[in-house]
């Protein structure tokens, strides 16, 4: 049966096709297909490649969340950020350089303690030297300038930072405090380098 | 000879280098100038690959001292032309679509009787290790140069294989909720200064990209295929090491054989 719905999909495809008029797959046909890529992977390396909610409706949506989807998205992911205890959002805006530039840890050909860094160059223009970063995300050059230095900007790009979906749902960004790939420090650090009047993001 | 391309492959690198130092649209032109300079087949090593790959192709080997010259990849037993311009496909032999690589394997175990395990052990070359699988697709796929890819779909299996491979091109996982599309799904982006190939719709970039794999990598003195490209981008996603030639990879392989139809294959090429 499932075939038969398959193969009629298939006939619509034909020649010239687009990516987006190739048929769904059905969700669990795909997951045996992650096993079978992934079946000699430790249990701790295969837990990470297990979809979480917000994962799972991002993909199958291709990143367009219905308005429920988008509000239960928001709800969920903000229950999981931590903001400082003691309130304070900036950290240091040269140890955050450093945490912008490097975009080493977390694979598999990593050696074990090697330092996380948020690679936030790979994605993002930040600073006016810095000639070699991506454009996968948008330009944050004068980030903090822009915003006047504002305290309750500062906190809401901790919060961006620690969990892009709280803002945008199904957002490209990595959640770097959720997934605890970066500390709260390093996202301190960031969150300086951003606002800091002195960091070269601001001038 | 030898040592005359080293050279040039040399200064080639060197202006590479350079090109970081300028503004981003005199870097993308220095990278497209070396990328022509290493673009000669006379001078591109990959064409080591190709000769090893045909030696092994007819050479008698494993428990049955068998050559994979009867090996059917699709197009007839030890028909080689065009054959990985139509993979990956279905073979009613082993009930199952599969991509050159599985089809070797599939090939080595039950026409001659090799070890596959070792194989697979060897499956990318480098110091100390010679691979027979790089050889062998470098071979294969070069058979298939001046022609377009032509994705087989007459089968269930393999109408499935596509539909999964862009389930997985988006799937979003690991510890960054990185999928294929979060780099590859835009026109004209970067990481840092190197160009990102659309691979969301079919088009110039993913012919441009999937018509000039296998690859001689400079930069890793080694020929590459697609299994290998696919490998490091699950390492740059935070993902655990992919299985060789798992269905998944498979899956994956004939989403981006679609995208790249109607172009022309050129290989092995020669990249950085």
């Amino acid at each position: 049966m499932k075939n038969i719905v398959l193969a009629a999909g298939f006939l619509a495809f034909g020649g010239g096709a687009f990516a987006q008029d190739i048929p769904k797959a059905d969700p669990a046909t795909v997951e045996k297909y992650v096993q079978s890529i992934w079946s000699k992977a430790s249990p701790e390396w295969q837990a990470r490649v297990k979809l979480d909610e917000t994962q799972r409706i991002c993909s199958e949506t291709n990143n367009t969340p219905s308005q429920a989807q988008f509000e239960a998205i928001i709800a969920r992911e903000k229950a999981s950020v931590a903001y400082p205890a003691d309130g304070n959002v900036m950290g240091d805006w040269k140890r955050g350089m450093v945490v912008a530039q490097r975009g080493t840890g977390g694979q598999f050909s990593d050696a074990p303690g090697t330092y996380q860094g948020g690679n936030c160059f790979a994605c993002h223009e930040l600073t006016k030297e810095e000639v070699s970063y991506g454009t996968l995300g948008p330009s944050l050059l004068g980030y903090g300038k822009n915003r006047k230095f504002d305290p309750a900007e500062a906190k809401a790009a901790f919060a961006k930072i620690y969990n892009p979906h709280v803002v945008f749902p199904c957002s490209q960004m990595p959640r770097f405090g959720h997934t605890k790939f970066l500390t709260e420090e390093q996202i301190k650090d960031a969150v300086a380098l951003l606002f800091s009047p002195d960091s070269p993001v601001n001038k | 000879m030898k040592r005359l391309s080293v050279a040039i492959l040399a200064t080639a690198i060197g202006f590479g280098a350079a090109g970081i130092a300028l503004g981003q649209s005199e870097s993308e032109k220095e990278i497209e100038r070396y990328r022509e300079m290493i673009n000669d087949p006379m001078a591109n090593p990959g064409y080591l690959w190709v000769d090893k790959g045909e030696a092994l192709w007819s050479e008698k080997r494993g428990s049955k001292a068998a050559s994979l010259e009867v090996c059917n990849l699709g197009k007839g037993a030890g028909k080689l032309e065009g054959a990985f311009a139509e993979m990956p496909r279905y073979f009613a032999d082993a009930d199952r679509v599969m991509d050159l690589e599985q089809r070797l394997l599939w090939c080595m175990d039950k026409i001659q009787g090799v070890d596959t395990a070792d194989v697979v052990k060897r499956r990318f070359g480098g110091p100390g290790v010679e691979s027979d699988m790089q050889a062998l697709v470098a071979f294969i796929a070069n058979k298939s140069n001046g022609m377009s890819y032509k994705l087989p779909l007459a089968h269930a299996k393999e109408q499935e294989m596509l539909s999964v491979g862009k389930a997985l091109f988006d799937r979003r996982a690991g510890q960054m909720d990185f999928s294929c599309a979060t780099c590859h799904a835009d026109e004209g982006k970067r990481i840092r200064l190197q160009g990102l190939p659309d691979f969301s719709k079919p088009g110039k970039e993913a012919k441009a990209t999937m018509d000039s794999w296998p690859t001689y990598r400079v930069s890793q003195s080694q020929l590459r295929t697609m299994q290998h490209r696919l490998w490091d981008c699950y390492r740059q996603m935070r993902h655990p090491v992919p299985e060789y030639g798992s269905d998944g990879i498979t899956a994956l392989t004939s989403y981006l054989v679609k995208m790249a139809e109607g172009g022309e294959i050129n290989v092995p090429s020669i990249k950085r």
